[in-house]
């Protein structure tokens, strides 16, 4: 009869992972590494996706540790690219050693949404966003907001502006638009990936998620999220006006018009905030990629730099399908000859 | 019945089996030496990473209420305030519940349901902290801004505790999270200590006309302190030390307040938060001192805790 | 033999001092407070997995479990090896933790009569006390920087670590309580400090060490932050321990935190995956410690 032992039990287990272990095919392909922004992460999954699909030699495993987790990484030169949502600074190319080329690879919007179950449609200048911020703004019946808002009825409730608690390129493209648009913004709080917010009735979320839930539980409260996110979760989005005069929400089409007003985008110009023409979407910014100008490793470089290539160019027709914004095409130019700055 | 800090001289093998507890005191001692050299390095590696903050800010680093990335002025005072508030207010509830639920399981529970209640119990252990972040997020929060919070403020209002604007988020709901979160360390550990305590203990109860309950308050427990005391220690550092659900759930906003209904911000939150994309050194700097004081509030307050048990238990100690 | 009340106790039997009843009466409002406390747990849990499940078990199937993650639109996508990352990441971890925490823990219980010991206790307290993100960073410059590469072995290291606090803590006081006497007679047969150890004082602690065991592993199967600098994750099968590996936690992570409502199903998929693994994972080391004792 047979009896159940732990030393039996123990190697079936054992034989178990074996097997399995056995069973998986060996990996042939080689696999690039690259990490860092959280925003670029699902255009990133689907546009390698579909590279490997078409050249089974290579797979790249990209992880969102954040921008800065990118940075470090690429500085400790433990992946073979990075990316960020706000480009190195010249103290960043200096410690990891010079030579850093920066690119250009994506592209989105900021989105601002409210709970005021009673109010659709409801419209903001930018000095009404700024105020509101700024704490200057606190019940929703303040009189700058009626006037924004004609024969709207907006209630007597307290404006809870809510901000990203974690650090993101989200933050950074919001509080870059509000200081532009604002020198009092500006001096007291600045742009940053992480800011001190000043208003005292203010509360933080964790995440795009936290602050659309926070959004979404607290009945007066606005927030700001990524583009792609307001649209997938259909959010109530709050109207703002931009520097031509004309109020819209965030979509697509605005933030791609605000890009093309600026075509000469490179790593120490890089704000297109508050752009002219009578479409942009005034809250837009630019996500990149680092790359080493003069790598030690150059079979890995070349394909690093083709997947690169392929992502800024035909990788692009893949943005839209996330809710991404596809690189203007004059962008897109910029990309490659940045690309092929490296010394291959 | 066993001390924290033994007192009764050490009892010892026959002399002859020397050889096989040679290697045996070789193998314990290198465990040891690994365990204090992964502590002691760490601690030395927090040292390390803050020096560039310690050197620039100093002692004001601890007092100070400013935390502003833009212009790289670092202060934790609220940080602190929200850690030690909100782990406290978790302890509180946990070690209660904890430990009422831990004594139903070994004492008063039936045979067959014990085992599988159990069992539950440390399940809870098992739940990302992800997910404790988005259900209270998306059903505590709600739960306390509608009902709990505003009948509080209707009742207890007087206290300061209970005053101000109601957002749902804020440093009680980050405690009853907390809360959750350590309860299965409670439960557990003490469950395993109050069995451990021997029967002829509870018969000597029960023979001399004592009632279950009392049995139980009176001579199972406090043969259990110890154990149980140590359960909640480590549960306590759990609270201090858990990143992703507090911060989901406390407001994320470095002030100091008297509310528990307000937002604030703990250690660990801000490291989660803001480590990922601190770029500069200052900054990534400053968020590794906060590690720092994490570490040494730990210290704090575990020190204290171990003196009190001496004191206090090692009093009665001698039977 | 049934002898007849004795006349000086006639009446007694069957009438209660009131001062007893309501000890009585105490005792078991307080045996209801105990009640009230494991349901307050238990309705906890109901009221989270009820929610994970509720969210997440109709994207549980066969095929998520074996498939590689896929891309957002694109169907079919799993976490197969999510699930044998952590399966190896945290087994590796269970390794290095429970022979170190379990020896120091001995160390303690049976040694620890001076202030060194009392420092070590403090130093496992205070190490429960680290964020796991502090931890991973450590397990990071060790383990990582110098190879310049992200390996899976180092988030083991990362989660070894968070769970020797527990381990030691539990273990020393498990072997605290076993009985002198028992140990003492092991003396008395001339077992060595090592066999009476070893063959009956750990036997005897072992419900309890491996308690501590699960809730560690139970902890660190959920755990994040750490791996964000060690293990890295990955989209693909990995099996070898010194390169990057995907983790179950890590997965639904990025997952719940993006966009994508795809993406958000399957982080409820893989928490709930997650949580019953462990559940599985107890019952598992449970019946084993059963078989054990024959």
């Amino acid at each position: 009869m047979f009896r159940m032992t732990r030393g039996r039990l123990f190697a079936a287990l054992a034989g178990t992972l074996a097997v399995a272990t056995a069973a998986f095919p060996a990996l042939a392909a080689t696999q690039l590494t690259g990490a860092g922004s959280t925003f670029d992460y699902p255009f990133f999954s689907k546009a390698f996706y579909q590279y490997s699909q078409n050249n089974s030699d290579v797979t790249v495993n990209y992880q969102s540790i954040g921008s800065g987790g990118g940075i470090e990484q690429f500085t400790a030169k433990t992946v073979d690219f990075g990316a960020t949502d706000v480009p190195m600074t010249s103290q960043e190319v200096q410690r990891a050693g010079g030579g850093v080329l920066q690119v250009p690879i994506a592209l989105g919007g900021v989105a601002l949404t409210y709970n005021l179950p009673s109010v659709k449609a409801l419209r903001l200048t930018r000095e009404n966003v700024v105020d509101i911020y700024l704490g200057k703004i606190t019940k929703w019946n303040d009189a700058a907001l009626k006037k924004t808002n004609p024969g709207v009825a907006l209630p007597d409730l307290a404006v809870i502006p809510v901000n990203r608690s974690d650090g993101s390129g989200t933050t950074y493209i919001f509080t870059d638009f509000l200081s532009t648009v604002s020198p009092e913004f500006k001096t007291k709080v600045g742009a940053g990936k992480s800011v001190q917010w000043p208003a005292a009735g203010s509360v933080g979320g964790k995440g795009n998620e936290g602050v659309a839930g926070s959004v979404k539980q607290t009945p007066g409260a606005i927030g700001y999220v990524e583009l792609a996110y307001a649209l997938e979760n259909k959010m109530e989005q709050a109207l703002v006006q931009n520097k031509a005069g004309k109020f819209a929400i965030c979509t697509t089409v605005g933030v791609k018009a605000a890009a093309a007003t600026r075509p000469d985008v490179n790593a120490t110009n890089f704000s297109i905030v508050d752009a002219a023409g009578a479409d942009s979407w005034p809250i837009s910014g630019y996500s990149w990629v680092v790359v080493y100008q003069s790598p030690q490793d150059k079979a890995r470089a070349k394909m690093t730099k083709d997947v690169l290539a392929w992502t800024v160019t035909k990788g692009q027709a893949i943005a839209g399908t996330l809710d991404y914004v596809p690189l203007p095409e004059n962008v897109q130019a910029t990309a490659m000859k940045t690309l092929n700055q490296i010394n291959l | 019945m066993t001390p924290t800090t033994p007192t009764n001289p050490p009892i010892t093998p026959a002399a002859s089996a020397g050889r096989a507890d040679r290697a045996f005191f070789i193998t314990l001692w290198a465990a040891v030496t690994i365990f204090t050299a992964t502590a002691v390095g760490l601690f030395i590696q927090l040292v390390n990473g803050s020096w560039q903050s310690l050197t620039t800010f100093g002692f004001g680093f601890i007092v100070d209420s400013q935390w502003n990335p833009v212009t790289g002025h670092f202060g934790a005072l609220p940080m602190i305030y929200g850690t030690v508030v909100s782990s406290f207010i978790a302890i509180a509830f946990a070690a209660v519940i904890g430990i009422g639920a831990a004594t139903y399981l070994a004492e008063f529970a039936p045979r067959q349901i014990a085992d599988p209640l159990a069992t539950l119990v440390e399940l809870l252990a098992a739940v990302p902290s992800v997910v404790y972040g988005l259900w209270g997020l998306f059903v505590l929060v709600p739960i306390l801004r509608a009902f709990v919070d505003p009948f509080l403020q209707a009742h207890f209002g007087f206290l300061p505790i209970f005053t101000g604007p109601i957002y749902g988020v804020g440093l009680l709901t980050a405690g009853i999270i907390l809360a959750i979160m350590i309860l299965p360390t409670v439960s557990a550990i003490s469950r395993d200590v109050i069995r451990a305590v021997g029967r002829e203990q509870r018969e000597g109860g029960i023979a001399l006309g004592s009632t279950r309950w009392e049995t139980t308050w009176r001579i199972v427990l406090p043969a259990a302190r110890t154990g149980i005391f140590g359960a909640c220690v480590l549960a306590l550092g759990r609270a201090l030390g858990e990143t992703i659900a507090a911060t989901m759930v406390i407001g994320n906003k470095s002030v100091i307040a008297a509310s528990l209904f307000a937002p604030s911000y703990t250690l660990s939150s801000v490291i989660a938060n803001e480590f990922t994309e601190a770029t500069s050194d200052i900054y990534i700097s400053s968020l590794i001192e906060l590690g720092l004081i994490l570490f040494i509030i730990s210290f704090i307050v575990n020190g204290a805790a171990r003196l009190l048990v001496n004191s206090v238990f090692s009093r009665n100690e001698g039977r | 033999m049934v002898t007849a009340e004795p006349a000086h106790m006639a009446g007694v039997v069957g009438k209660r001092d009131p001062g007893v009843t309501a000890r009585y009466i105490a005792s078991n409002a307080w045996i209801g407070f105990t009640i009230l406390c494991i349901l307050i747990a238990a309705g906890a849990l109901i009221a989270i997995l009820g929610y994970v499940a509720l969210q997440g078990a109709s994207s549980v199937n066969w095929a998520f479990i074996t498939a590689l993650p896929r891309p957002v639109g694109v169907t079919g996508g799993g976490v197969a090896n999510g699930i044998v990352g952590s399966l190896i990441i945290v087994g590796i971890a269970t390794m290095m933790a429970v022979p170190i925490g379990v020896l120091t823990g001995v160390y303690l219980a049976l040694f620890g009569r001076n202030a060194f010991a009392e420092a070590l206790r403090l130093l496992a307290d205070v190490l429960a006390g680290i964020p796991s993100i502090a931890i991973g960073l450590f397990a990071y410059t060790l383990f990582v920087a110098p190879f310049k590469h992200f390996s899976a072995v180092s988030a083991s290291v990362a989660f070894a670590i968070i769970m020797l606090p527990l381990i030691i803590r539990t273990t020393e006081d498990a072997v605290r309580t076993v009985p002198r006497a028992i140990r003492e007679a092991g003396f008395a047969l001339g077992l060595s400090q090592f066999s009476t150890t070893v063959k009956i004082v750990l036997p005897a602690a072992q419900g309890a060490i491996l308690t501590a065991v699960l809730l560690g592993v139970a902890r660190v199967t959920g755990e994040t932050a750490p791996l964000l600098f060690t293990a890295f994750g990955s989209q693909f099968w990995e099996l070898n321990p010194t390169h990057p590996m995907a983790e179950l936690s890590l997965q639904v992570f990025t997952y719940a935190i993006s966009p994508y409502d795809d993406w958000h199903r399957q982080a409820w998929a893989g928490a709930l995956l997650l949580t019953l693994a462990v559940f599985a994972l107890n019952l598992l080391a449970r019946a084993a410690l059963r078989l054990g004792r024959r």
